[in-house]
């Protein structure tokens, strides 16, 4: 059976034998016992061929483990904790019938790096491309333990081409829409549309950049050489150092400098060591001051986490759950661990067939002892993957009893 | 501790007011001119003042609405606020000791609280309200002075932290740049207070201070904004107890209906300008006027009503309510609607009309039933509310019709005012971008291009069509402008168009 392929019958295999459930579980729940935080909380599952049913909810873990054997989903999706059970929904008033907890979620996506890739598009991603990824997660990462001061973040991969991330801080699950549309305000960088070339517009005139961004732009300087100008070499064909010039907007500057490449083929870091040079010329003036400013931008441009706004600013947003397989690729969404972010690679994440395999390779030299099937993934090599959601999962569940022994008395939640 | 306290010294007063209550005339009940509606008034009132207080507050209100609805700037909303607000809601500070500022200031409470048991029923009345009560606060704490509004911060506990003077010096270039990129002028003398960044989402969204660890640090010349928010976030969290609360005053019969009354006004924007017929114009509008004025007049909505009524000599329920209601503000008193509804419904026995739509009229007039004045449809309600069903002809032909018949429509009512089928593709972009309004508004730009209405103009400064009543009514105006200034030359100009 080839890698990728992604039946029904091995979906249901790797529901019934592999899915972490307990880790799931105590990871949404931040407590042993099950809370509102489970028991009130939407998932979403997606049917062959194409249904979608929403507001299922849950008792506890097995009682997700049986429905989701049961309608054996080619996926499903994590919804906010609401004021009621989901499932009780058409029994309580609309008016009762709120989101009040989620996650804090973000979306990266390369699809909305293609305009800068030069490697693959659309769907494809290569070793190559995922380094806009890296630089997009250790700045975020970073940006939110710094500013925001949120300590339990939880990287998942998309299973394609992308990166989930999870904070589960109490302030942060409480946030309002109105909170997470400012937080969102806050870390977008990159604005504007197909038609716009000049994306980030952060600063007054040539004015420094707020201090949040000036923090992330130090990181990216060493990463826009590396990646932008040696990897991608997004400067070498005119179309993209076209939009290199553009971006510069100094008449009498992108003039000399567009003479210069016409000519001779350039790469890109020759033609970033023009524009720098062209800077220097006017050292105190305005033109400088202009150009520092612009090169900036530039390289904010190029490396900035291009966040998707949309799924961060709505509680009631559903994203896929950690550990789904995603139907084309077959991988299975892992959680990653963002000090190692550089090295993950995506070829290199389990697939469900494969970890199939692992299981009967594994089955048949134990014998057919193992009737129970509740930690069968402790055999295959989504042991590492499952391991790094359950330390997550009990820093969680410590912080939660330490903030309740300070509370005092039990107030529910 | 401090609640406590504050408990006695208020229970003191309380006493000391009832005994000396020709000395005390002091303001020390409501000691500062701004309120943050904490606590809710104690003491009798009559039902009376129980309605007055709420409705005057809520001309006001329903104004700071408007104002969102028309886009107005902060400025214009505030000055338009003040006005409003010394004709039927005066709050004078401190220091215009020779007025009654106690009674002042017991008004504003009670108005306050009389609307949230009115706006507290709805998530969306709830948001409405506290959207405008939160501008309202704004507005009065702009215009304070500055003295007055530190006390009024300091008896109220806002859970900041000064940020010492160390930690000033630890941050200060994060701190410059961060009022450096706020386009604030950095100033190395300032004072910032720390609170978690939750708090002041506005100041985080569009990064004008400086954040770490959660915490914002906000400078002290933002800090207003924390108090908005506190303000904001406070009362929306009242309305919703008061909400929980409320079924306990079903039982009260005097209560309720002023209550309903009270919400519904908000909802149909009563105390807007449209509410009421344009008296004073002097021009007594008559039933038989009406085919001309259409013509003249009408914005697109309600010429397809008058050319409905005349073709089918009837209009169905919505479709009278929505004309009858515009032609009522538009000025036709009650005994000319009905001979115009008599008249224009031929088909129809005597027998018939008075039994079933003369009661319907004279209740549109508050002259039946629950006798409420009620406001033409504006072109929100017109636009989102009662969509027509087949069969009906109200609603907005810029969003009911089909593009095909919009454009047919168009040509019919209007190419004798100018407009041509050159103008068609414009209109249909802004319509089929969902600007109903702007395509209306356009269409009233170039109707009326031979009164000098330029593009861009609107009905007047710029201003968009919001209400079928504005149309109408800056037509006339723009008319009757011509006709004073040179009656004669334009009698000259059609001669010569004739010939």
């Amino acid at each position: 059976m080839s890698d990728t392929e992604v039946s029904p019958e091995i979906m249901l295999a790797f529901y019934k034998r592999l899915y972490p459930y307990k880790s799931i579980f105590g990871w949404l729940n931040h407590e042993h016992t099950p809370t509102r935080r489970f028991t009130h909380r939407e998932w979403a599952f997606t049917l062959p061929p194409d249904t979608y049913v929403r507001y299922q909810s849950f008792a506890d873990a097995d009682e997700l483990k049986k429905q989701v054997c049961q309608l054996n989903p080619t996926r499903f999706e994590i919804g906010p904790v609401y004021s009621a059970k989901p499932r009780d929904r058409k029994t309580v008033r609309a008016a009762n019938f709120t989101p009040q907890l989620r996650e804090l979620v973000f979306d990266i996506d390369m699809t909305d790096y293609d305009e800068i890739r030069t490697c693959c598009s659309g769907a494809g991603i290569c070793k190559r491309c995922w380094a806009f990824i890296a630089a997009a997660v250790r700045v975020l990462d970073r940006a939110i333990r710094d500013q925001f001061g949120y300590k339990y973040l939880l990287w998942v991969y998309s299973g394609r081409r992308g990166i989930h991330l999870w904070i589960s801080d109490k302030e942060a699950m409480e946030l309002t829409d109105e909170q997470r549309r400012a937080l969102v305000g806050w870390l977008t960088v990159i604005q504007g549309g197909k038609e716009m070339k000049k994306k980030v517009n952060v600063r007054q005139g040539t004015k420094s950049l707020p201090p949040g961004i000036q923090m992330s732009l130090e990181s990216l300087r060493t990463i826009f050489h590396r990646l932008i100008l040696e990897d991608q070499d997004c400067f070498a064909e005119e179309e993209g150092w076209e939009t290199l010039l553009q971006l510069i907007s100094e008449p009498s500057v992108t003039r000399r400098l567009r003479a210069k490449w016409e000519i001779k083929s350039r790469s890109s870091e020759e033609k970033w060591e023009d524009v720098k040079r062209e800077a220097r010329a006017d050292k105190g003036g305005k033109i400088h001051d202009n150009m520092v400013a612009a090169m900036e931008d530039i390289v904010l441009q190029y490396t900035y986490p291009r966040l998707d706004a949309e799924v961060s600013k709505h509680r009631n947003h559903l994203l896929k759950a950690p550990f789904c397989v995603h139907p084309k690729t077959g991988r299975v969404c892992v959680p990653v661990d963002p000090s190692s972010i550089d090295s993950f690679r995506p070829e290199r994440v389990p697939t469900v067939s494969q970890l199939l395999r692992e299981l009967d390779e594994a089955g048949a030299s134990a014998g057919a002892e193992a009737t129970e099937h509740h930690s069968d993934w402790q055999k295959t090599s989504l042991k590492p993957y499952v391991d790094m959601l359950d330390r997550h999962v009990a820093a969680l569940m410590e912080e939660v009893r330490r903030a309740k022994r300070e509370a005092g008395p039990d107030r529910s939640w | 501790m401090q609640n406590k306290e504050d408990r006695q010294k208020l229970l003191a007063q309380q006493t000391l007011s009832k005994i000396n209550e020709v000395e005390n005339h002091g303001t020390r009940r409501y000691p500062h001119r701004l309120n943050f509606y904490d606590k809710p008034p104690l003491g009798d009132i009559t039902i009376e003042d129980f309605e007055t207080c709420a409705l005057d507050r809520l001309r006001i209100l329903a104004e700071i609405e408007s104002s969102f609805v028309r886009n107005r700037s902060w400025d214009e909303l505030k000055n338009i606020t003040i006005t409003q607000s010394d004709k039927f809601l005066q709050l004078n500070s401190n220091s215009a000791w020779t007025l009654d500022l106690e009674s002042q200031r017991r008004k504003d409470h009670v108005g306050h609280f009389v609307l949230r048991l009115a706006f507290c029923r709805s998530e969306d009345l709830r948001r409405r309200f506290v959207k405008a009560e939160t501008a309202l606060f704004r507005v009065r704490f702009d215009s304070d002075d500055g003295e007055e509004n530190l006390e009024f911060l300091k008896s109220r506990d806002f859970g900041w932290e000064e940020v010492t003077a160390d930690e000033v010096e630890e941050h200060f270039k994060e701190l410059q740049t961060a009022a450096a990129s706020a386009n604030r002028e950095p100033n190395p003398k300032e004072r910032y207070c720390k609170v978690r960044w939750t708090r002041v989402p506005d100041l985080i969204e569009k990064r004008r201070v400086f954040l770490k660890g959660g915490m914002a640090y906000v400078p002290s010349r933002e800090q207003s904004s924390i108090v908005f928010q506190e303000f904001q976030n406070s009362l929306m969290k009242s309305l919703e107890m008061t909400a929980k609360a409320l079924p306990f005053l079903d039982e009260d019969t005097r209560i309720v209906p002023i209550l309903n009354n009270l919400s519904q006004g908000f909802l149909a924007g009563v105390s807007s300008e449209w509410s009421t017929a344009t008296a004073g114009s002097g021009n007594e509008i008559t039933a038989d006027m009406i085919d001309d004025m259409a013509r003249k007049h009408f914005p697109a909505c309600m010429r397809n009503l008058h050319e409905c009524l005349r073709r089918d000599k009837h209009l169905k329920h919505f479709g009278r309510l929505q004309y009858g209601l515009f032609l009522k503000v538009l000025g036709l008193s009650i005994d000319e609607a009905i001979s115009f509804w008599r008249r224009s419904f031929s088909n129809i026995q005597d027998d018939k009309f008075n039994k079933e739509y003369r009661y319907n009229i004279r209740h549109s007039f508050g002259l039946e039933g629950k006798r409420a004045n009620y406001p033409a449809k504006s072109c929100q309600q017109i636009l989102t509310s009662d969509q027509p069903g087949t069969g009906d002809s109200h609603g907005c032909p810029y969003r009911h019709f089909s593009p095909d018949n919009l454009q047919t429509a168009l040509l019919s009512m209007y190419s004798s005012q100018g407009l041509t089928s050159a103008d068609l593709p414009e209109i249909m972009h802004t319509v089929k971008a969902g600007h109903y309004h702007v395509a209306c508004t356009r269409v009233f730009e170039i109707t009326h291009a031979r009164q000098g209405v330029a593009k861009g103009e609107g009905v007047g400064s710029g201003e968009s069509v919001t209400h079928p009543n504005q149309y109408a009514a800056r037509s006339r105006e723009l008319e009757r402008e011509r006709d004073g200034d040179n009656g004669k030359k334009e009698d000259d100009g059609d001669v010569v168009m004739m010939g």
